[in-house]
């Protein structure tokens, strides 16, 4: 029986495949939450894999904070083009000038939690009853009891303490008129999975997770890009340094690490040799303790 | 962890298992212990732990608060859902269901049950085996885990003494028996000192056997799937035009069980007709075989109207049964009562019909494990045996022969919830 046998990366992958299956066969109007990151981009891999030859019954959304890289959007748009797949944006810029938010000041301003607002009336506006995500468990520890299909009520609301028992291989995604659900194929993945996913199948990404010089500057002990919109404290000085970034999000928010690697055994290389969590240089997760619980019960990715 | 290297990340396996204990057994701590020890835990959460621990007023790093995912369990110190766990040594990756001890909480057991190939059962060596390690066990032995390691943990508290450790054992082995577990292994640990957990213990020179660790290494991963009888589930209908211009129309899914090889006899149920397997594809490649858990896409031989639900079977084995009236035994998972005669909707594996409960047949007393007959009220976290009348066929085998077509969840019709899991016997 030692031939019937795939190896845990397979299995993570026929799980998700199912997943995907089954959010197809259980919505009507399903989007899937792109952001350009690596996970996003395992998750349009996995998608083309489930329903091929068939076309992605997904279309792709991106909440787009307007502090992107620009490698995130030129990356995006070739994606879109090569699946034919429709995209929305959704604009954290247009959440903000039509009064639905507002912008916050200072030098740690960033506009991650506006995002959760523009992304709540992007699903709505396009009535999607499902949107797909590539959160995984492993990143963080509100996330760890996050289930599969998760239920959202009518405000786009997590409520954690009251969520769906998930047996076997049996998902329930039944629910009532204006509510939706979010869906979290990669759940049982971790960073290194994803990593060595990337590395077997061989997947495209963004220039950003290799090596590249760029200006940068320390703050509080992250290096964080430079970028028109940053405020720098006078005392932060801009350097230019080798780096790459473990995680891809909002500038604002992505810490980028000093490093040399320039393929993906490399990289696979640093990972496995790092000690500090992907989300540990992520700015929007050490704003508290909770932070990342707060954001999603309001609705966050 | 460097010793990952890309090559041999490839060939790991998996092993999913659960946690139960009661409150206050240190279920958290040794979780803690499992991540720190086996170097699973990262600087920056141990950063968090540290000032977390000070923030509490305690006096070691209280490795417990590592796995306390929400606000309102670290305020109240009590774990209130199913948290996922991830670790990884150089021979296997390990996904911990770790889920509460409390009484209230059956249903997190039975959820974080379903789908682990071992159950960690934890033991206060001051206290021994209680009514809570009963009902652990028990439920361990409704959902079929093949393997159950019984922790007894706070060693340190009792002397490390090997009389009371073997007392437990005894006591605990008594009681497995009439359950009918057959595997079962114990260890006598320490998981506030880390004595036995990843570390041999230096105390404990009696004990001769392994670490939890090694233990879980060991585990002989027995796989829900049995290689024998042929189930696949049509998951979804893919239809597209190839590039060569002809029409493709597979059935996706996902192997359930058994071996399916291309040219091999099938039966597709619920219409019963016969043909054969043409193609097996995942994706550009074409395969010869699929095999559980693989999810795949078939085309058959002849065109045939086959839609989500039905069931592809290899006739050459076990025969599938079929019946509208399914006795089973069942965990009610809701607040709201269950509902003799009531309707609820029914999905067996991928297959949705209406069901109504028929007959209650008996009520399992979680204490004593005896059968009540006459208490036909079934609340959050009872157990019980029911026959259900479905307005559809079922196509299932017994949970004993197959946990995906052997099993079942009922949800209610109003709220959408999950109410009831069944196991059909």
């Amino acid at each position: 029986m030692e031939q019937y046998k795939i190896n845990h990366l397979r299995e993570l992958e026929s799980e998700a495949v199912y997943i995907m299956r089954e959010v197809a066969s259980q919505f009507d109007n399903m989007s899937l939450l792109f952001s350009g990151g690596k996970d996003s981009i395992v998750m349009v891999h996995l998608a083309e894999k489930a329903f091929y030859p068939a076309k992605i019954p997904f279309t792709l959304v991106h909440i787009d904070t307007g502090h992107n890289f620009d490698e995130t959007i030129v990356f995006r748009d070739k994606l879109v083009e090569r699946l034919g797949s429709k995209l929305v944006v959704g604009s954290v810029q247009k959440s903000i000038d039509e009064g639905k938010v507002s912008e916050e000041t200072g030098y740690y301003a960033s506009r991650n939690i506006a995002q959760t607002t523009t992304l709540l009336s992007a699903l709505e506006e396009n009535n999607f009853d499902v949107a797909l995500g590539g959160g995984r468990r492993d990143e963080e520890k509100a996330r760890a009891k996050e289930r599969f299909f998760s239920h959202r009520d009518e405000f786009g609301q997590w409520d954690p303490k009251n969520q769906r028992p998930e047996l076997w291989n049996i998902y329930n995604g039944k629910k009532n008129k204006g509510e939706h659900f979010r869906v979290f194929p990669l759940s049982n993945w971790t960073e290194m999975d994803v990593w060595q996913y990337i590395f077997m199948e061989n997947i495209d990404i963004p220039s950003l997770y290799y090596t590249h010089e760029r200006d940068v500057f320390l703050r509080d002990g992250v290096y964080i890009a430079v970028a028109p919109f940053m405020k720098l404290k006078p005392i932060e000085k801009v350097e230019r340094l080798k780096v790459r970034c473990r995680t891809i999000g909002d500038i604002t928010n992505t810490g980028l690490t000093l490093s040399t690697a320039n393929n993906l055994e490399d990289i696979i290389k640093e990972i496995a040799a790092t000690r500090v969590t992907e989300r540990g240089d992520r700015a929007d997760d050490k704003r508290s303790e909770s932070a990342m619980e707060d954001r999603k019960k309001e609705g966050y990715f | 962890m460097s010793e990952f290297s890309t090559k041999g990340y490839l060939d790991m396996e998996l092993l999913r298992f659960t946690t139960a204990g009661s409150v206050d057994d240190g279920k958290s701590t040794l979780i803690g212990r499992l991540l720190y020890d086996s170097k699973s835990i990262f600087e920056d959460q141990l950063e968090s732990v540290q000032r977390a621990s000070v923030k509490k007023g305690s006096e070691y790093l209280d490795l417990a608060l590592l796995t306390d995912g929400l606000r309102s369990e670290r305020e109240q110190g009590i774990t209130i859902d199913v948290a996922y766990r991830y670790f990884a040594t150089p021979k296997r990756k390990f996904i911990i269901a770790d889920t509460p001890g409390h009484i209230q909480y059956t249903r997190n057991m039975v959820t974080g049950a379903s789908t682990a190939n071992a159950a960690l059962i934890l033991i206060d060596a001051r206290k021994g085996v209680i009514e809570q390690t009963l009902r652990h066990s028990y439920i361990a032995s409704l959902l079929q885990i093949p393997h159950l390691i019984v922790c007894v943990n706070k060693m340190d508290l009792v002397d490390y003494s090997q009389e009371k450790y073997n007392e437990i054992v005894a006591d605990y082995l008594g009681f497995a028996n009439k359950l009918g577990i057959k595997d079962c292994q114990f260890v006598p640990i320490s998981a506030l000192k880390g004595d036995n957990v990843v570390i041999e213990s230096k105390v404990m020179d009696w004990y001769n056997g392994d670490t939890l660790l090694s233990t879980l290494e060991k585990t002989p991963i027995i796989r829900d799937y049995n290689h024998n009888h042929g189930r696949f589930p049509v998951q979804y209908i893919l239809r597209s035009e190839l590039d060569n211009h002809t029409n493709y129309k597979g059935y996706a899914g996902k192997a359930v069980a058994g071996i399916f090889e291309k040219g091999d006899e099938v039966k597709v149920y619920p219409s019963k007709i016969t043909t054969k397997i043409q193609s097996i594809h995942f994706h550009k490649d074409e395969m010869t075989t699929a095999f559980a858990p693989m999810s795949v896409s078939m085309t058959l031989d002849d065109d045939l109207d086959i839609h989500r639900g039905d069931i592809i079977v290899k006739e050459n084995n076990n025969n599938i049964k079929e019946g509208k009236n399914v006795e089973m035994m069942m965990c009610w998972m809701n607040e709201k009562p269950m509902l003799l005669n009531g309707n609820y909707t029914v999905r067996h594996n991928v297959k949705e019909t209406t069901c109504s409960i028929k007959d209650i047949i008996y009520k399992v007393n979680i204490n004593t494990f005896e059968k009540d007959l006459k208490d036909k009220i079934i609340k959050l976290n009872d157990i019980v045996k029911v026959e259900i009348a479905t307005k559809d066929t079922l196509f299932y085998d017994s949970y004993n022969d197959n946990h995906h077509t052997g099993s079942l969840i009922l949800i209610d019709e109003e709220t959408n919830e999950t109410v009831g899991v069944g196991m059909i016997i």
